[in-house]
């Protein structure tokens, strides 16, 4: 959704470029952003896939291999963890303003996402697994605009897929735990059906309860981040073409390329945190309708 | 142009699929999360939920403490109250008493003072009574005398003989009496 805005805007920039070399790096651009390609000095370099598989740093072809985005997820797990603790560590009734931030954040999660939808009690119980599965997205995804970091620690499927997994366990979990027996009964054959409908409730209740939530728990999360990070790339490695390898005139496109690439990063810090929290309260709803009464 | 797409594309086959995870990958979010769940679950969250509690009972001490203030308060404005009321009541029976014994002791000076009069005049008519018996005594002697004096100047007789003279005397005597005693009896008639 987002790839659509600036390929129009390059296809519109497209019919005023006669440098073949620029009308080529454009097109294809717009054709694939996922597409890597090669091309020589002097020619514009688009963003790749390959950005989020870069080299090796430490233990290279082991399962414990380490590159750029892990150790970048290692600085932001850091951060957020000496924010936390420094936040908490003396707490008082009247509170400084670091406590005052840190009590902020985790009330948001602790009221308007596992109070509001679990109730008190319940709330309770899952308060931890979703406290840890907003700020872990969240300081992953802020990653993304900070400066010499400048890519989301979850824009490589490990962590989306791992917190999706892990929301998932938990919604099972909540629901055996709530209705033991009955749980998957209830689930797939939902009470006050005629018989002969489950031919058609059934495989839909299972592909859409079972299957598709944590997929697209995992795919909402990475894609945004992905694209996201794409863009800025393309925005600023625009502007820096336009900036100092485009010739006269067209250096001035490098101006609105890079007000572009401004914006977006605003719009970045808003999808990081929009993201950090629909993914927190969608674990919350799949553990809510696990609770539910109906089952 | 169309060439170097194609070049493109058949070199996107080589490139890596972002949706298959690798290894590494798994196991490093694996160990971020588990770090990071314990850290909230046995660290961040219990120090959160002791504030909440500590400021929870903070709010309901002090709601204790302006309670106990406001019922101090109370009490003792009731005793405040109590205290005027009684006073007022002590004020008007000092006043009532007072007024009594007011009456009393005007009452009792004006018995007194009746009484002292009464005791004066008595004691005035006696002083008065004696003073007029003295009188009474004196002058019968020194009337008794003059007249003897007088009536032997007349007489030129002495009356020597006392027992003629005292005769004399008691018969004049006894003739002012009568005379007096039947002079107011006629002036009445």
């Amino acid at each position: 959704m987002l790839a659509r805005r600036p390929a129009s805007i390059f296809v519109v920039a497209r019919a005023e470029l006669h440098a073949p070399n620029q009308e080529k790096a454009l097109l294809e651009t717009a054709v694939n952003l996922l597409v890597p390609f090669a091309s020589d000095d002097g020619e514009f370099h688009g963003p790749t896939i390959n950005e989020f598989f870069p080299p090796a740093i430490f233990f290279p072809d082991t399962p414990f291999e380490m590159n750029r985005i892990i150790l970048i997820r290692f600085i932001a797990v850091a951060v957020m963890m000496l924010l936390f603790w420094a936040g908490t560590r003396r707490m008082q009734i009247v509170p400084t303003r670091l406590q005052s931030l840190v009590e902020m954040g985790l009330d948001l999660v602790r009221v308007n996402i596992a109070e509001d939808l679990l109730g008190k009690k319940d709330g309770k119980r899952f308060l931890p697994l979703i406290t840890t599965i907003f700020f872990m997205v969240l300081f992953m995804n802020l990653t993304g605009v900070i400066p010499f970091l400048n890519i989301a620690g979850t824009s490589v499927i490990g962590v989306p897929l791992v917190l999706a997994l892990v929301a998932y366990a938990a919604f099972l979990y909540a629901g055996i735990k709530k209705h033991p027996g009955k749980f998957f009964r209830n689930s797939l054959f939902p009470p006050g059906v005629p018989p002969v409908l489950y031919i058609i409730v059934t495989p839909i209740e299972f592909v859409s309860t079972f299957l598709i939530r944590p997929v697209t728990l995992t795919l909402r999360l990475l894609m945004n981040m992905v694209v996201g990070h794409l863009l800025l790339v393309l925005f600023f490695a625009a502007t820096q073409f336009f900036f100092f390898t485009a010739d006269g005139g067209f250096k001035l496109f490098g101006v609105g390329t890079l007000a572009f690439g401004f914006v977006f990063t605003l719009f970045e810090l808003l999808v990081a945190t929009l993201q950090a929290y629909v993914f927190a309260l969608l674990t919350a709803v799949y553990i809510q309708l696990a609770l539910a009464d109906e089952h | 142009m169309l060439h170097s797409v194609i070049a493109a594309a058949a070199e996107a086959e080589e490139a890596v699929n972002p949706l298959i995870p690798a290894i590494y990958d798994i196991i490093w979010s694996s160990f971020v999360f588990v770090i990071i769940l314990l850290f909230f679950w046995k660290l961040v969250l219990p120090r959160m939920q002791k504030l909440l509690d500590d400021r929870a009972e903070a709010i309901e001490g002090n709601i204790a403490k302006a309670d106990d203030a406001q019922r101090k308060a109370e009490a003792a404005l009731e005793q405040y109250t109590a205290q005027l009321a009684a006073a007022r009541v002590e004020a008007g029976q000092i006043r009532e008493q007072a007024r009594a014994d007011g009456q009393q002791i005007v009452s009792e000076l004006r018995e007194q003072a009746s009484s002292d009069a009464a005791r004066i005049l008595a004691t005035a008519k006696t002083q008065i009574e004696a003073e007029h018996q003295a009188a009474i005594t004196s002058l019968r002697s020194e009337v008794g005398t003059l007249a003897l004096d007088l009536a032997s100047g007349v007489i030129g007789e002495s009356l020597n003989d006392d027992a003629r003279a005292s005769a004399i005397v008691d018969r004049f005597l006894a003739d002012i009496e009568s005379s007096e005693n039947s002079a107011p009896s006629a002036g009445k008639h």
